[in-house]
């Protein structure tokens, strides 16, 4: 449905997207996942034809969005970040100027209205002008007036962004019932609800693509490379954690140690190991080698959140966790 | 075609729900409602000195109360079209409306046009004003309809050149009020380049060219002059083009 090759955007003196390439087949949810600023508003901008690419293709539905940008739209419903209202307005107001604008007319038109404002839960404000409503009723009208032409391919630009949990589970609920009818790009940059509504995962960082796979995979994944939770004691009532962590690391296979947790001569490490090397026993071993005590082993896997951090890199999990023992 | 009258439909209904429309709408009749009573009443005044000392002198409404008020009206414009432009695009890219009409199926063109005729169309309901005062002339007076329609349609012209530089203006910034403002200093400009007029040297006929209120006068005289509304139309094709550069700009730099 949507095919994407090396697409850039340069501005002046950055560049917002970077060769970026992937495809989205027909009737998916995709969760478009990075940190803010990675390049993620702009991707989109570009596939609904508001941003014109500085190179590379993009085709919706088969159509270039620089050969016919009115052809594309037609068969595009866009929700941006913030929605696109005008306080003055009523919701059905609303609805049937969209509609209108998207060339629809006469009793389809008043079908489609009265179809969205049920479909996404808004007849009950039909009559209210826009300014009125809850931020909560606004991101719903916003998504009524993406689907009112029925359009091939729905991108929404962070739809629970701003809600409250309620409304934000209200939000992803009305998404996926939507998904059967409509190609769904979502992006956003909180990860369980890429693990809640989506089937595959687009993960770019600095404008660049960093990894793109189904969710289950990249779970997968994420359960081949072994985390280890091990507490180690000192046996004389004292224990220098960075020995251990010195040794520990040294263990063939094991790519990082952190620290995680240190009480009195108690110390827990969380160490992870790289993908297809099994290294418990050999941590074991080490540890009582070096004549320690192991109180405790125990593999974890990692969370899709890690794996997350881990592609994009921008914060380290490690320092903030021993950051929040010391406080 | 359909699309420009969607969005035409679409601003006029802001501009009357939201309450820019009526103020602007009753500041305009109050002051012209204002000139009106003003000539009126001299006329009316000279008319009896006249009489009093028991000389015919032609007594005349269209030279002596429409033409003025005419001219009158063409200055008071320019401070009304600022505030009627000022908002056209500014307001949808401060509240980034303007993603939604850039990601529909219509062309910028009908978008610009559409607005443009919003903003005339409201222009045109102040000079309606206009014609309620009028009205009384031709209820008790006699006066020549054909200039008057001239005049409006001198005014419409005039009005039309300026909202399009107002339009323009309007896409430059996300800040009504420097769309306002910046189009407002344009505006009496346009208007003040004129007084040069009392030189004859070549810059200054070129500067005094550009003068939107000395264009309007053989419109104000009742006399459809070509080069004068050849001017208008320039303008008006001018500024709406600028404003689709602006907008494909938009498109390159946000």
């Amino acid at each position: 449905m949507i095919t994407v090759k090396e697409l850039t955007k340069r501005y002046a003196r950055t560049t917002a997207v970077d060769h970026i390439s992937f495809q989205v087949d027909k009737g998916h949810i995709v969760g478009f996942l990075g940190p803010n600023g990675a390049g993620k508003t702009t991707t989109m901008r570009m596939l609904t034809c508001f941003l014109p690419p500085t190179a590379g293709t993009a085709t919706v539905a088969g159509i270039d969005v620089l050969d016919k940008p009115l052809e594309v739209k037609k068969h595009i419903g866009y929700l941006p970040e913030t929605p696109p209202i005008y306080p003055e307005m009523s919701t059905a107001e609303y609805l049937n100027f969209v509609g209108k604008l998207k060339g629809l007319s006469g009793a389809e038109l008043a079908k489609r209205v009265d179809y969205v404002c049920e479909r996404c839960a808004v007849a009950d404000v039909k009559h209210k002008l826009l300014g009125k409503l809850s931020k909560g009723y606004r991101q719903r009208v916003g998504l009524a007036q993406a689907v009112i032409h029925n359009p091939d391919v729905l991108i929404l630009d962070e739809p629970t962004a701003g809600l409250d949990p309620k409304q934000i589970n209200e939000t992803r609920d009305l998404i996926k019932s939507l998904a059967g009818d409509h190609t769904i790009i979502l992006s956003t940059h909180i990860l369980p609800e890429v693990e809640q509504t989506c089937e595959q995962v687009i993960i770019i960082n600095q404008g660049k693509l960093v990894a793109t796979d189904s969710v289950r995979n990249l779970q997968a994944r994420a359960r081949g490379a072994e985390s280890v939770l091990l507490e180690v004691a000192g046996r004389s009532g004292s224990l220098e954690p960075s020995s251990v962590q010195e040794k520990l690391q040294r263990v063939a296979g094991v790519s990082r140690v952190s620290l995680t947790q240190q009480v009195d001569s108690r110390a827990v490490f969380e160490v992870e190991s790289q993908k297809g090397s099994l290294v418990r026993g050999d941590l074991a071993r080490a540890v009582v080698e070096s004549g320690w005590d192991l109180n405790e082993l125990r593999p974890t896997s990692m969370s899709l959140e890690e794996i997350f951090l881990q592609l994009t890199g921008r914060e380290e999990p490690v320092e903030e966790a021993v950051a929040g023992v010391q406080a | 075609m359909r699309n420009t009258f969607i969005i035409c439909r679409k601003e006029l209904r802001s501009y009357f729900v939201s309450p820019i429309a009526y103020i602007l709408l009753i500041m305009f009749g109050v002051i012209f409602g204002f000139f009106f009573w003003n000539a009126l009443g001299y006329f009316v005044m000279a008319g009896m000195e006249m009489q009093m000392r028991g000389q015919a002198y032609p007594m005349n409404l269209n030279e002596q109360i429409i033409r003025p008020l005419l001219s009158n009206v063409a200055v008071v414009g320019l401070f009304f079209i600022p505030m009627i432009t000022m908002r056209l695009f500014a307001e949808e890219k401060r509240s980034g409306t303007i993603e939604l009409l850039a990601t529909s199926p219509v062309r910028d063109v009908e978008v610009i046009i559409g607005k443009w005729l919003a903003s005339l169309i409201l222009y045109a309901c102040l000079l309606l004003f206009t014609a309620v005062n009028f009205a009384f002339l031709f209820r008790y007076g006699n006066p020549d309809w054909k200039p008057l329609l001239v005049g409006y349609l001198g005014l419409l012209l005039q009005a039309g050149a300026l909202l399009a530089i107002g339009t323009f203006i309007s896409t430059l910034t996300k800040n009504q009020i420097i769309a306002g403002a910046v189009t407002f200093g344009i505006c009496i400009l346009l208007w003040v380049v004129g007084w040069v007029d009392y030189e004859t040297s070549n810059w200054a006929r070129v500067v005094s060219y550009f003068s939107v209120v000395t264009h309007f006068e053989s419109f104000g005289r009742g006399v459809i002059a070509l080069k004068d509304g050849v001017f208008y139309a320039a303008v008006i094709f001018f500024g709406l083009f600028l404003t689709a550069r602006s907008m494909e700009s938009l498109r390159w730099r946000s």
